[in-house]
């Protein structure tokens, strides 16, 4: 250990959206704490903090973890993603800006986690179909949106990154049109 | 696209089409561009230098007095700041006048088990943790009261003195119309009982708050709340310092459903702390203290009886309803009302009598959540309405299309009703869902299932008695063109911070991101209720559009002057102002307001709204009433397997009347929410309690405090759905509008337990709707026994003499005909005899809440 840091702590630098951050923490603190508040990183959210909610869902080399159960000495040296990592300068990410155009987000709580889960589906299926977004974000909750338009929403965004112009179904931004 | 389909009101609808600009489009939310990249501040995400972390000691036992809590260790440990009792905060609050029942911490008595009794703070969190376990509290049993069955044979030890009687709360009986002889006239009557499972909010974001001194007799609290003036009330009243040196913070709540509309102890301990330490103070709920500190659905028994005449028509209703209230009074007496109250805002019902008790019990608090107390009998209502249809030979969506209440009516109980879209619903549903071909047709293990449901806009009254505005917004105009618009409103996710904007943007031809929003601050804004009935929309979108057109006519007075043209004919659009026959002479907004602040001085406005006072005058007519109601059918398709009861929701069609969309895709997403949650009611979630065994203590306890076992919908549990939009354009609300958040909800439960019936010929009288009661209704039904599943019985009351209250049709006026105080002197207990509780809860073990 460095000189200066008690035992029971921790001093490391992290690697999060590409950039450092030189971090002193207790050392049983989970990743998700050491984002919120020794980052300043407050956009992962939680709402459980056991592993029930996938609302601090974040990316490590990657891959989706959630944060809330990931000790923090175990990922110093891999390269961390949140939600504050998304955009690039100040351009939204099409997840982003699919899932404030289509009302994905309603009170954006379960957001930053479930973007993160998309984001990695989106990495490895560019044409990723209903069932395997459902599939891959099984374990994040939403208690506002019913989850139609999150699903809608990583597949527009994943049409935005291929260049389709699939768009969701009109019925999404007007309501359904009434049979005769 | 939105069919308006407009019948009332089809010039109102065409006037405003044609004007609108932005209104009615689906725009993006003002705010979410910061909700997808995580600079939405929620409670939790605002820090401070310096912060105490305080953590609630709470109750491990269900009721009991407080011998003795013993702070030395928790004092003895390095970090520990500062510790805090009941006696330092004596005053009571609570979010109702009437039943201001809440220590901040308990003192003398612990009423549930996580019942806050004392907190601790510290440097760290987990320092506060570890101190706020080595409290040692010493405790003295005192009996338990588990459900109302146990609170109506146990009047003492009282869990609150104030009681109505014993250990119910709150006794209600309202009688309108002539029941008996309504009853005589029909030619069925249907008597059923049901339950209605308590369930939690669940909100993804636990509670959270912080707190500073700004001297020795001023405090800032941020909330994740969705009332920051209620929360300033109570901090008033219990801090002992003035008003005007509280500020309350609403921050954006991470949903809330209404389980962040109560003020909170947690909220009073960290104002107080921050107070009594000189720093920031900081809490922020565990999950399993949520479930704590709950206020959710309660648990609800209805016994009901309605007459039918051959033609499905209604000759009068008798419901009788019971609340298992929990701990603490809550909205618990609105809640009892809310029983009862909205029955008649759908059909024709002539004659109604209501008679509701909540009772105490040593459980977290119920409250309001997602259609407060009104999904309960409605689910019981619809259900019952398609066991008629059944009897009679009557289709259910024809049966409900020949009661429709007719529009601009005053029901049986003295409520003013508006527009009503139901009947488009209703044929929306039925043509989308394919309902005239397919019902009753569908092969063994598929169904359809009906129901419909209506709902406030709005309480039409405030929690306490006063004549001042329940919604205010100020407007301040800027020589750059910006428009900065205060508003006491709360975003709970539901959209409101766009609605306001929007309509700002309507009314003075801006764009949305000319806007700047000032809102939920008790200091900065003027007034609003907040985000609880369905309200802001109408209220808040009131106020802003009163104060937006007090601006434009302040600049329109200016422009028409400097461009010498009659001020009526300027046009704002565009962001621009120019007279409607010259368009190529329009000047900029911001030019408009130049020359306006030239002319006048400074500018700013303001606008309020007030609702229109209901016809009720009875004592209890103050629940119910709104400006006006939406209305919402649902038809459900579900699947299930004969062999086992297992069953899937496949698909459903949703038709709401919102008056107008304000902003169709949010508007949908508060639709596609109410759904998704009254799934969740209808299949799975469950506020359950059990008994630890002997060894343990034999507390009563929280089943499944956590969010693993307590189950909520996942991505693979939502079938598809469909929902279309009706719009009446009721005159009452802001361009129209009317609810989307609540109402959707409510037919959801009764639509599946009808597609069970249509699935299997099985009744299921209560929800959740687990598999295992379809399976035991099957048994029931292959051994020739009535495939019905749910409770049996319905405990024995006494509610009181019933005020009664002559309807419209009897030539009423509005008032109750007999004394209402007559009616308080109720008897204590069951039937006015004190029954043993050992016989009585014997009799009702085996009773009440069993499924044969
Ligand atoms: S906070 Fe990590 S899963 Fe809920
Ligand atoms: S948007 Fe509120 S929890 Fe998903």
């Amino acid at each position: 250990m460095p000189p200066g840091i008690p035992d029971g702590m921790s001093a490391a630098v992290l690697k999060v959206n590409g950039e450092e951050y030189p971090v002193v923490f207790p050392s049983h603190h989970t990743l998700l704490e050491v984002l919120r508040e020794e980052c300043q990183l407050t956009g992962t959210k939680h709402g459980c903090e056991l592993g029930e909610c996938g609302a601090c869902a974040v990316l490590v080399d990657g891959k989706p973890v959630l944060s809330c159960l990931q000790i923090t000495t175990d990922v110093i040296g891999k390269s961390i993603r949140t939600v504050e990592g998304l955009q690039k300068g100040n351009d939204l990410h099409p997840l982003q800006e699919t899932f404030a155009d289509l009302g994905a987000a309603q009170c954006g709580y379960c957001t930053p986690g479930i973007l993160m889960v998309a984001e990695a589906l989106l990495e490895n299926e560019p044409e990723p179909d209903n069932e395997q977004i459902a599939e891959a974000l099984s374990g994040n909750i939403c208690r506002c949106t019913g989850y139609h338009r999150i699903i809608e929403a990583v597949k527009w965004a994943a049409a935005k990154q291929r260049g389709d112009d699939w768009r969701p179904a009109e019925a999404l931004f007007m309501g359904s049109e009434i049979p005769d | 696209m939105v069919k308006a389909i407009s019948k009332l009101n089809d010039e109102l609808a065409d006037a405003t089409e044609s004007q609108l600009k932005i209104i009615g489009k689906p725009f993006r939310r003002v705010d979410g561009r910061a909700k997808v990249t995580g600079q939405t501040q929620f409670a939790d995400d605002v820090q401070f230098p310096r912060t105490a972390y305080v953590k609630l000691v709470r109750s491990t036992v269900p009721h009991a007095r407080i011998k003795n809590i013993d702070f030395s260790a928790a004092l003895a440990m390095e970090g520990v700041l500062g510790t805090l009792i009941g006696e330092e905060l004596p005053d009571k609050f609570g979010i109702l006048p009437v039943s201001e029942d809440e220590h901040a911490l308990a003192v003398d008595t612990v009423r549930f088990v996580g019942d806050a009794l004392a907190a601790v703070a510290a440097v760290s969190e987990d320092i506060a943790h570890a101190a706020a376990l080595a409290v040692e509290v010493e405790y003295e049993p005192l009996l338990t009261i588990s459900s109302v069955e146990e609170a109506l044979c146990t009047p003492e030890p009282q869990i609150h003195e104030y009681a109505d009687d014993g250990n119910i709360h709150k006794k209600v009986s309202l009688k309108f119309g002539d029941v008996e002889a309504g009853m005589e006239q029909a030619d069925i009557i249907l008597e059923d009982n049901f339950f209605y499972e308590g369930s939690n909010h669940l909100a993804l974001e636990q509670h959270s708050a912080i707190a500073f001194a700004e001297d020795d007799d001023r405090v800032t609290l941020y909330s994740s709340t969705q009332c920051p003036h209620y929360v300033h009330r109570a901090l008033t009243k219990t801090l002992d310092i003035p008003a005007s040196r509280i500020r309350v913070i609403a921050c954006s709540n991470g949903g809330a459903f209404g389980g962040k509309s109560d003020p909170f102890n947690h909220e009073i301990v960290v104002a107080k702390l921050a107070l009594k330490l000189g720093r920031p103070a900081k809490i922020t709920l565990t999950r399993e203290e949520v479930f704590y500190c709950h206020r959710g659905r309660h648990p609800v028994q209805m016994h009901l009886k309605t007459g039918f005449r051959k033609d499905g028509t209604m000759t009068a209703q008798h419901l009788r309803t019971t609340l298992d209230g929990g701990a603490y009074g809550s909205y618990g007496v609105a809640s009892t009302y809310y029983t009862g109250a909205l029955q008649t805002t759908t059909y024709k019902l002539p004659n109604y009598w209501f008679e509701g008790a909540r009772a105490f019990t040593n459980k977290p608090p119920c409250g309001p959540k997602r259609g407060h107390g009104t999904p309960q009998p409605r689910f019981g209502f619809e259900v019952q309405l398609d066991k008629a249809a059944h009897r009679l030979g009557i289709d259910p969506a024809e049966l409900r299309l020949r009661n429709l209440l007719e529009p601009n009516t005053i029901t049986a109980n003295w409520l003013q009703i508006g527009t009503i879209g139901l009947k488009e619903c209703i044929e929306a549903v039925v043509r989308g869902s394919g309902w005239k071909e397919r019902y009753g047709k569908l092969p063994e293990g598929r169904g359809l299932g009906l129901a419909c449901s209506a709902y406030m806009t709005g309480a039409g009254l405030p929690i306490y008695w006063n004549h001042m505005p329940q919604s205010g917004v100020q407007i301040k105009l800027d020589r750059s063109g910006n428009v900065a618009v205060f508003c006491g409103e709360t975003e709970i996710g539901q959209g409101s911070d766009s609605i306001l904007a929007v309509v700002v943007a309507e009314v003075l031809g801006i764009d949305l991101k000319d806007i700047r929003l000032c809102v939920g601050d008790t200091d900065l804004t003027p007034v609003d209720l907040g985000s609880y009935s369905s309200r802001v929309t109408l209220m808040v979108g009131h106020a802003a559009k009163q104060a937006a057109e007090r601006a434009r006519d302040k600049i329109a007075e200016a422009v028409a002057e400097h461009m010498e043209v009659p001020k009526d004919s300027l046009v704002f659009a565009n962001r621009t102002v120019f007279p409607a026959d010259e368009p190529e002479n329009a000047i900029e907004f911001s030019e408009a307001v130049v020359i306006a602040e030239s002319r006048f001085g400074t500018l700013g406005t303001t606008g309020s709204y007030i609702p229109p006072r209901a016809p009720g005058r009875y004592r209890g007519a103050g629940v119910g009433p709104s400006p006006t109601y939406s209305y919402s059918a649902s038809v459900l398709e579900v699947e299930v397997d004969p062999e086992t009861g297992l069953y899937e929701v496949i698909k459903v069609w949703m038709a709401h009347d919102i008056g107008r969309a304000l902003n169709p895709v949010l508007a949908l997403g508060q639709i596609e929410g109410s759904i998704y949650m009254g799934l969740g009611e209808a299949v799975m979630e469950e506020q359950a309690f059990r008994r630890l065994p002997k060894r343990l203590s034999g507390a009563l306890v929280h089943k499944m405090p956590s969010m693993l076992e307590y189950k909520s919908p996942g991505f693979h549990d939502m079938p598809e759905m469909t929902c279309y939009m009706i719009e009446t354009d009721d005159e009452q609300g802001p361009y129209g509008a009317k609810e989307a958040g609540q109402g959707p909800l409510l037919p959801i439960m009764p639509a599946l337990a009808n597609a069970i019936f249509d699935a299997v010929g099985v009744r299921v009288d209560q929800v959740p709707i687990h598999p295992d009661f379809i399976l035991k209704g099957l048994q029931a039904k292959k051994n020739g026994r009535d495939p019905r599943v749910g409770p049996t019985s319905f405990p024995d009351v006494d509610y009181g003499e019933p005020l009664i209250v002559h309807t419209p049709a009897q030539g009423g006026d509005g008032r109750a005909a007999n004394d209402p105080k007559a009616s308080k002197k109720g008897l204590r207990s069951a039937s006015g005899t004190m029954k043993k509780r050992e016989d009585a809860l014997k009799e009702h073990s085996s009773a009440t809440l069993t499924t044969d």
